[in-house]
């Protein structure tokens, strides 16, 4: 008897089906296309009024920086912002999926989101991707429960933290928080000791650098501060142009041919501008 | 009875790939050299930062050596390695100059350097060099060597991390002309003295930009027939 296959539509999700495949590639001596990482230093801390993000602003495709100024706080909620640590596209990703179904949610339940919706929400995701999904967040937010500070790790851990900090530069940035943190400080002791944290990031990690963002969440509002700091000013240009003598490159062939021939030119009405 | 060789079924056997080793001899400390020649100087430049891995060693050491009077050393790779090639090169000048009563040249040292890391051809000194200085005639010359000795004479250079930030930058900026191009241009450098100084600064300044090992300051000593010269600018820090 003849065994027939039914084609079953997928079912939606991952699919690890190639994952064989790349590996028999790789083992041929395939190189397999470099992620684009945020090697990042990225920070939170809770204030007396409410929550404080910081991140750096340098995006690096192994040891060359491939954006001088990337945007690592992505917004989640009016109330709620996520900075993003690890592959670009991850981070990218992973917060906007969730951006949209808090807006679905918001409009179902008539309120505003809660930081710990957001936060279930990502840790359920990450884990059902048992870490392919390379995310290392720092969600911070003000809901009506009061101002929440959570580190969320690749594989679906969460940690509820009064400051926190993630990414390559986070040892850096941690050393400054120990030792300047105190519970209750105002916006602007806040504002300092998130840009030391950044700023040692910076200086001290080369997986990050240029310039320091923030984000301050209260009651009130958000306020997304972008380059609030820019001390990596460009240290030297040429004092004069530079000019592109011809004979450079050279022509070995030239071969001109004319489109008369092949285009008419027909009469007609201008495109209509919208 | 004749012996007969039955044919062995061969497995295919999945080729043994090499275990990852534990331990590595060697590190690198990042980091990027250039050197410019002209007709009656030449530049030698490297910028300062020592690091490993993601972390900055150190902000202010120097990648050059001068082992002659007319010969400079730019090395970028491992310094433990470069540190110990610069040692050997100069004790082997020094007995040079007891023997021959007078300094190397520069081409002599760019031949003794060669020797020297093919002397290692099979533990090579991790280092990429660059050799600057002026020849026996006063004109500006340039070495660049790989791990393993092989070198060539050229009007400019540059190795490390940034090389290939930096390189396509000098070619378009001082090639007179492609090869292709005849009649065949000459490769000492049309630039004069400041403006390959600027030259350099400029291109240390975009190789900062976007190489992560390369930054902090550029050293750059320039030979020339009144001496040597040093000059240090500071780069970005981040």
């Amino acid at each position: 008897m003849t065994k027939t296959t039914i084609d079953l539509p997928p079912k939606g999700g991952f699919s690890f089906d190639l994952c064989r495949r790349n590996a028999f590639l790789e083992s041929q001596g395939t190189k397999m296309p470099k992620f684009r990482k945020t090697g990042t230093t990225i920070v939170g801390l809770i204030f007396k009024d409410g929550v404080i993000l910081g991140a750096d602003t340098r995006a690096t495709e192994g040891e060359i920086v491939c954006d001088k100024n990337c945007e690592k706080i992505h917004y989640l909620a009016p109330n709620i912002s996520c900075c993003g640590a690890g592959t670009a596209a991850d981070t990218e990703n992973v917060t906007d999926m969730v951006s949209s179904q808090l807006e679905l949610h918001r409009y179902a339940t008539g309120r505003d989101s809660r930081v710990v919706t957001a936060l279930t929400m990502l840790k359920s995701h990450l884990f059902g991707y048992q870490g392919a999904v390379s995310a290392a967040l720092v969600l911070g937010g003000v809901d009506v429960t009061g101002p929440h500070l959570h580190a969320v790790y690749p594989h679906g851990s969460t940690d509820t933290l009064p400051f926190a900090t993630m990414g390559s530069g986070s040892l850096a940035a941690m050393a400054m928080f120990e030792s300047r943190f105190k519970e209750g400080m105002t916006r602007e002791e806040g504002i300092e000791v998130v840009c030391a944290a950044i700023c040692a990031g910076i200086f001290n990690d080369l997986g990050s650098g240029s310039n320091v963002d923030l984000c301050v969440i209260t009651k009130g509002g958000k306020e997304y501060l972008r380059n609030y700091q820019q001390p990596n000013p460009r240290s030297y240009t040429h004092s004069k142009g530079y000019h592109f003598t011809s004979g450079h490159t050279a022509i070995l062939s030239s071969k001109i041919r004319a489109l008369r021939n092949q285009v008419r030119v027909v009469e007609g009405d201008a495109m209509e501008e919208e | 009875m004749s012996m007969v060789f039955a044919p062995c079924l061969t497995e295919t056997t999945a080729p043994t790939t090499h275990a990852q080793p534990a331990w590595s001899p060697y590190d690198n400390n990042g980091g990027t050299c250039v050197a410019i020649a002209g007709e009656d100087y030449c530049v030698i430049a490297a910028d300062t930062r020592m690091s490993t891995g993601f972390s900055i060693l150190i902000r202010n050491y120097s990648k050059i050596h001068q082992i002659t009077e007319k010969s400079v050393l730019a090395s970028s790779g491992f310094q433990a390695d470069i540190r110990a090639l610069q040692k050997n090169l100069d004790a082997r000048h020094q007995i040079y100059q007891h023997q021959h009563n007078k300094q190397m040249s520069c081409p002599a040292m760019a031949q003794l350097l060669s020797n020297t890391l093919y002397y290692k051809r099979f533990f090579p000194y991790y280092a990429f060099n660059v050799l600057g200085g002026l020849d026996n005639e006063g004109r500006g010359c340039v070495y660049s060597y790989d791990a393993v000795g092989s070198y060539e004479r050229s009007g400019y250079s540059s190795q490390g991390t940034g090389m290939q930030l930096i390189m396509p930058v000098l070619d378009n900026q001082l090639k007179s002309a492609s090869p292709l191009v005849l009649p065949l241009q000459k490769s000492t450098t049309p630039l004069s003295e400041f403006e390959a100084v600027d030259l350099v600064k400029d291109t240390f300044a975009s190789a900062a930009e976007r190489d992560i090992y390369t930054g902090d300051a550029v050293e750059i000593v320039i030979i020339n027939r009144e001496g040597v010269r040093r000059e240090l600018m500071d780069l970005k820090r981040d």
